[in-house]
């Protein structure tokens, strides 16, 4: 069975207006503020990972026929199905997030970075060629970035590898790069011109030497 | 399930603009099925119900884009703060306290005359939440996410923001966890404004790069690109 994301939406032709949103708008309906804290509190319980939590977002398939929140809430129900939360051995929790921690747990960071185990293969200013081909399981190369040259604009040091970690293979860290694209690489000769550069933060085995 | 969430899509159930051709679904479904949600989460020992209203509160109240609009003014009036900013965002931002989720590996980027930066996430709705709060629906929606790396201008177009062919636009898509702020052009004639001052004009959308700081005035500026809009 062939993985497909249905939120690689970069370059497509989507119909509708944007709408602006005046700054304290952040929820539209009362269940809304609900699910998006309780995707957050479920985080500590270690039931699932970011990138797990993303795989089972995009691989929704009405993804594009539902809401930001009822996204959350589909894969947050379908994950607790997959993990066995309804079962008669549900897994137990990590940690819970008790409310007297939890203001002071938000202001804490997951740190995605970890120690390098190999030099970087990548340098500032060199040009590199992204992967082409579209691999069978979550990863975070958009499609309108594969098979491109650029140039490595930034070297953030070696970070959690989402297409590991999402599938429970553990973190897998890699190099990750700014790997910048002129618009005519990733769109050809467009019209007018857009006068544009797109960068894309991309993991050492997305690239190769170009 | 973890972390920062940041999926999402063409925004909200209830029939706004951007699915007119959907029909709403009624809220008390959903209502009903997130409660049940909630309890069943409870009475398994996964989550404590009272941290949900600590997360809710800290969103509404704490986290959003006035930390973002402190950091912004800041950078404009202290040039030492303004050059760790560009030159370690998560170091700078976290010296004033704005640290935690999706605000780990921060990047700030500079707007000048002849570069305006513009920051999306194609694959989900990644966002620093630790300077901007949450995401506005706009920026989750299939339509942002679809043209800001294709059609720049035409996205600025509609905010309102036109900019001269000879301001390059540098758009940023946040496909890993590095987050990004925009750090935008200080409008001209604020010579005499103070720190906090300067951070009531910083908007949102400046700092996402789909607005300007001083073009949402009303002046002509705003449609007149980067020189335009100061107060």
């Amino acid at each position: 069975m062939s993985y497909h994301s249905n939120a690689d939406l970069g370059g497509q032709t989507v119909r509708g207006a944007i709408v602006p949103e005046p700054e304290g708008e952040l929820f539209h309906a009362p269940w809304e503020p609900r699910v998006m804290a309780l995707v957050v509190a479920m985080g500590p319980t270690g039931l699932s990972n970011i990138d797990m939590n993303r795989a089972a977002r995009e691989t929704l398939p009405n993804y594009r026929d539902l809401g930001y929140y009822e996204i959350w809430l589909a894969a947050l129900e379908k994950l607790l199905l997959q993990k066995g939360v309804l079962s008669d051995a549900p897994p137990a929790p990590k940690e819970v997030l008790r409310a007297d921690l939890a203001a002071a747990a938000i202001r804490k960071s997951s740190n995605y970075s970890r120690s390098p185990a190999a030099p970087a293969r990548y340098a500032l200013k060199d040009r590199v060629r992204t992967v082409a081909a579209h691999p069978d399981h979550h990863t975070r190369l958009p499609a309108y970035a594969r098979g491109k040259v650029g140039v490595v604009e930034r070297v953030h040091g070696v970070h959690v590898f989402p297409d590991t970690n999402s599938q429970g293979l553990g973190e897998s860290p890699q190099w990750l790069y700014t790997v910048a694209f002129d618009e005519k690489e990733l769109w050809g000769a467009q019209e007018p011109k857009q006068h544009s550069t797109i960068s894309v933060d991309a993991f050492e085995p997305y690239l190769e030497p170009a | 399930m973890s972390e920062h969430e940041h999926d999402s899509h063409s925004g909200h159930s209830h029939g706004d603009h951007s699915h007119a051709d959907r029909p709403p679904r009624p809220a008390s479904a959903l209502e009903t099925r997130v409660r049940a949600l909630e309890v069943l989460l409870t009475e398994k020992g996964y989550i404590d119900p009272a941290a949900l209203d600590v997360l809710i509160d800290a969103y509404q109240t704490k986290i959003g884009p006035r930390n973002g609009a402190r950091v912004v003014a800041r950078a404009w009036c202290d040039t030492e703060f303004r050059r760790r900013l560009l030159t370690d965002a998560t170091a700078a931002i976290a010296s004033m306290g704005f640290t935690g989720r999706q605000g780990e590996h921060m990047v700030a980027v500079e707007n000048t005359p002849q570069v305006h930066n513009l920051v999306v996430c194609t694959l989900c709705s990644c966002y620093p939440w630790a300077v901007l709060g949450l995401p506005p629906t706009w920026y989750k929606s299939a339509p942002y996410r679809a043209r800001a790396v294709k059609d720049p201008r035409g996205v600025l177009r509609e905010f309102g923001v036109e900019l001269p062919d000879t301001t390059h636009i540098r758009i940023w898509d946040s496909t890993a966890e590095v987050r990004y702020l925009v750090l935008p052009q200080r409008p001209s004639g604020t010579g005499h404004l103070n720190e906090s001052e300067l951070a009531k004009l910083v908007t949102r959308d400046s700092m996402i790069g789909t607005g300007l700081v001083g073009s949402a005035t009303g002046l002509a500026g705003g449609a007149t690109g980067l020189a335009g809009g100061a107060p």
